[in-house]
């Protein structure tokens, strides 16, 4: 009998469907896979470090580049962890903001994801459908801070500014359109027959399985646990939206597509009530020392030039402590442990994120299957490579 | 004697640009087409509507640097993409196109040889295409281009059978092997072969598609996956050949459908040739259209697919087939 060997491929870091520069090292056996390594770094930006060496206010721009299509989750999630440390209330009116803003982008992350998601598996169109949808959000983002991606719109004590007067408007645009845009996509791939057989019983991982490789966020929802930090710990004033929590069954790359599809629901949910409810009032909080005061009083007062003058030059500096927040980003748990040692700059900042430990899931979910699952694969924990090198 | 020659090698050499020209235009439209299928524009900036693209896609070709894989088995290496081109142009000899006209006071037929066995021979030659296939996959070497020429080779094969079998159907009622006989076996549109063999037609277009690696079949290049497949390490003009010949191929397949089911270049009102344009037509942009539309199948399900639904609704269409013409 003829010795058989098993042959080792290496996919990536250049690679259309390893979603950026993951690179993983296959071990086939014709087009089965027997092993699965992902090996990372090829996008290492050394944000952690680097953030020691910043103060707090500086900081903030560095971490919407880590996971670049969800940037206000990340602002948020490091002015609420700063907050905390500062112990400072924020305005309704901000507070309302960022919960809308969030869960646009986890509308516009999650289009993201459904266009590469679907190219993998060959459904071309579905690309550009989700990206001319993508583009009305990264609109809104233009609006309210003047980028496109990198918004750092969030700040330490409230928001950048004041939403423009068409701000409303555009939103609502946004609410009138998506339903009948998501209807046209479960058109095209929910009961497709082809979809179905590429995604059911594809990379299962059972529920047990998830929590103990600790994955989060749809990824975790899609195997049956229900489990969202925006239920179990709200922030920011998650507690006063009505919301349900899509929880999928089998774990399997249909539940996960499933379940992200109705998280997109539930989020325009969200954001019709938060637009609805969005009070007036200031947008920033006034704390002296930490937040600068208003640009008209900077403009015409002598103190608050030199009160804005000092925080930008010196910084602000939180009291000794340690503070770890979680927050539900469209990936899953993305937390962030800031430890302060009373001066302007953050002693150590540790990033948890979810697309790092979902990835962890992946040679379990493979083994054992043919290549093409492992596409289907990766696009169904959604990882963004910035958010996992970091 | 010589006449004949002469006439003969003008409708070679019409033949053999119309298919270049349709192959560079197919090419434009299926980009064109796509592209309003996802709300884009496709081609606009050489000529107007992009129409000349074609052409500076092939000056960019020929332009480009040949890249021969240091670890390749450099004579099949360049064989490969000549033994993919060629065949998929021999097969229009047998096509025909169009009804007898009468040019310069001599009678023409519009097709370049009436063989006898014409669809055997067409049958024939495009599974020569496959070893185009698995020599680049395998000279190339390459893990991509192996894993795809493999998966290739294994799909143009399970195809083929089917594709043979939803073609018996209509061999059966035509009574000939001969192309020209079956048009002529389709007088008028209620006689066409797509009314007595609806599951042969649908068998017929669903292998023809897998057989031209074409979406949802395209896995032997699925991008996504196995980066260009059999081709991946091929450039300029050899990459070119490739794609050439893929869509030769789907023209093939086209006007193949079109002579075995619509009933060739007949039809009412309008010239014989600018019906089978039409009718070709047709199929090529059902071609683009479900390229546009469907995901991908699996390497597995597609084999599942072709031997265990396709094979025997296949035969079972043959049998019933030939118990209707006994």
């Amino acid at each position: 009998m003829a010795k058989t060997e098993t042959m080792t491929l290496n996919m990536g870091p250049q690679h259309p469907s390893t979603h950026g520069v993951l690179r993983l090292i296959l071990e086939l056996d014709g087009e089965r896979v027997v092993k699965c390594t992902p090996v990372m770094g090829y996008l290492h930006t050394g944000i952690e470090k680097n953030a020691e060496d910043k103060k707090y206010m500086h900081v903030l721009p560095m971490t919407d580049r880590m996971d670049y299509l969800a940037p206000m989750t990340n602002n948020l999630v490091f002015c609420l962890a700063v907050e905390k440390l500062l112990n400072i209330e924020i305005p309704p009116k901000a507070q309302w903001l960022r919960v809308l803003l969030n869960e646009l982008t986890r509308i516009g992350s999650h289009c993201v994801w459904l266009g590469t998601h679907a190219l993998d598996i060959g459904a071309m169109s579905m690309f550009l459908y989700t990206f001319r949808e993508r583009e009305r959000i990264l609109e809104i983002y233009e609006m309210v801070s003047g980028q496109r991606m990198m918004s750092s719109y969030f700040r330490i004590g409230g928001v950048m500014e004041d939403v423009p007067p068409d701000f409303e408007e555009k939103v609502r645009a946004i609410l009138r359109d998506f339903p009948a845009r998501f209807d046209e996509y479960e058109a095209l791939l929910t009961k497709n027959k082809i979809w179905q057989n590429r995604t059911k019983g594809v990379a299962v991982i059972s529920g047990e399985d998830a929590v103990n490789c600790g994955l989060s966020g749809p990824t975790l929802r899609g195997s049956g646990v229900d489990w969202d930090i925006r239920k179990s710990n709200p922030y920011s004033g998650y507690e006063k939206f009505d919301f349900n929590v899509p929880v999928g069954q089998n774990g399997d790359v249909f539940d996960r597509y499933v379940v992200r599809m109705a998280e997109m629901r539930e989020s325009l949910k969200i954001v019709r009530q938060a637009l609805e409810g969005l009070p007036e009032g200031a947008w920033m909080a006034r704390v002296p020392g930490v937040t600068p005061p208003p640009k008209e009083e900077v403009l015409f007062k002598m103190e608050a030039l030199i009160f804005q003058f000092k925080i930008y030059t010196e910084g602000f500096s939180p009291p000794v402590g340690e503070v770890y927040f979680a927050i539900e980003s469209p990936r899953g748990e993305l937390g962030y442990y800031v430890r302060s040692d009373g001066t302007p700059k953050p002693y150590r900042i540790h990033f948890r994120t979810p697309s790092f430990c979902n990835l962890s899931a992946l040679s379990r979910m493979v083994e054992g299957r043919l290549i093409a699952d492992v596409v289907a694969a990766i696009g169904s924990i959604d990882i963004v490579l910035g958010d996992v090198d970091r | 004697m010589l006449e004949q020659a002469i006439i003969a090698i003008i409708k070679v050499a019409v033949v053999l640009f119309a298919i270049l020209t349709a192959c560079a235009y197919i090419v434009w439209l299926e980009r064109k087409l796509v592209a309003r299928m996802q709300v884009r524009l496709g081609p606009t900036r050489v000529g107007p509507f992009g129409l000349l693209q074609p052409l500076a896609d092939a000056i960019k070709l020929f332009t480009k640097e040949e890249i021969i894989v240091e670890q390749a088995n450099k004579w099949l290496y360049l064989v490969a993409p000549l033994l993919a081109f060629i065949p998929a142009f021999i097969t229009f000899a047998v096509i025909p196109f169009g009804d007898t006209v009468t040019l310069f006071g001599r009678e023409v037929e519009l097709l370049i040889s009436d063989f006898n066995v014409g669809i055997l021979f067409i049958l024939g030659v495009t599974s020569l295409g496959v070893y185009g296939v698995v020599l680049a996959g395998w000279s190339s070497n390459s893990k991509y281009s192996l894993l795809g020429s493999l998966r290739s080779a294994a799909q143009m094969i399970s195809y083929e059978i089917s594709l043979g079998l939803s073609v018996i159907g209509v061999l059966l009622l035509a009574g000939s092997l001969s192309l020209v006989d079956i048009v002529k076996a389709q007088g008028s549109v209620s006689e066409w072969f797509i009314w007595k063999q609806p599951v042969g037609f649908f068998l017929y277009l669903i292998s023809a598609f897998a057989e031209t690696n074409r979406a949802p079949f395209d896995l032997p290049e699925a991008e996504t996956e196995l980066v260009a497949g059999y081709f991946t390490e091929y450039s300029s003009m050899k990459f070119a050949m490739f794609t050439i010949a893929e869509y030769a191929n789907m023209v093939t397949v086209a006007a193949l459908a079109t002579t075995l089911f619509l009933g060739g270049w007949q039809g009412p009102f309008l010239p014989p040739v600018v019906w089978f344009l039409v009718k070709v037509m047709f199929f090529i942009f059902l071609y683009i259209w479900v390229r546009a539309t469907l995901p991908r199948f699996r390497y597995d399900q597609l084999m599942r697919f072709g031997w265990l639904v396709l094979l025997p609704v296949g035969l079972v269409n043959v049998l019933v087939t030939a118990l209707a013409v006994l």
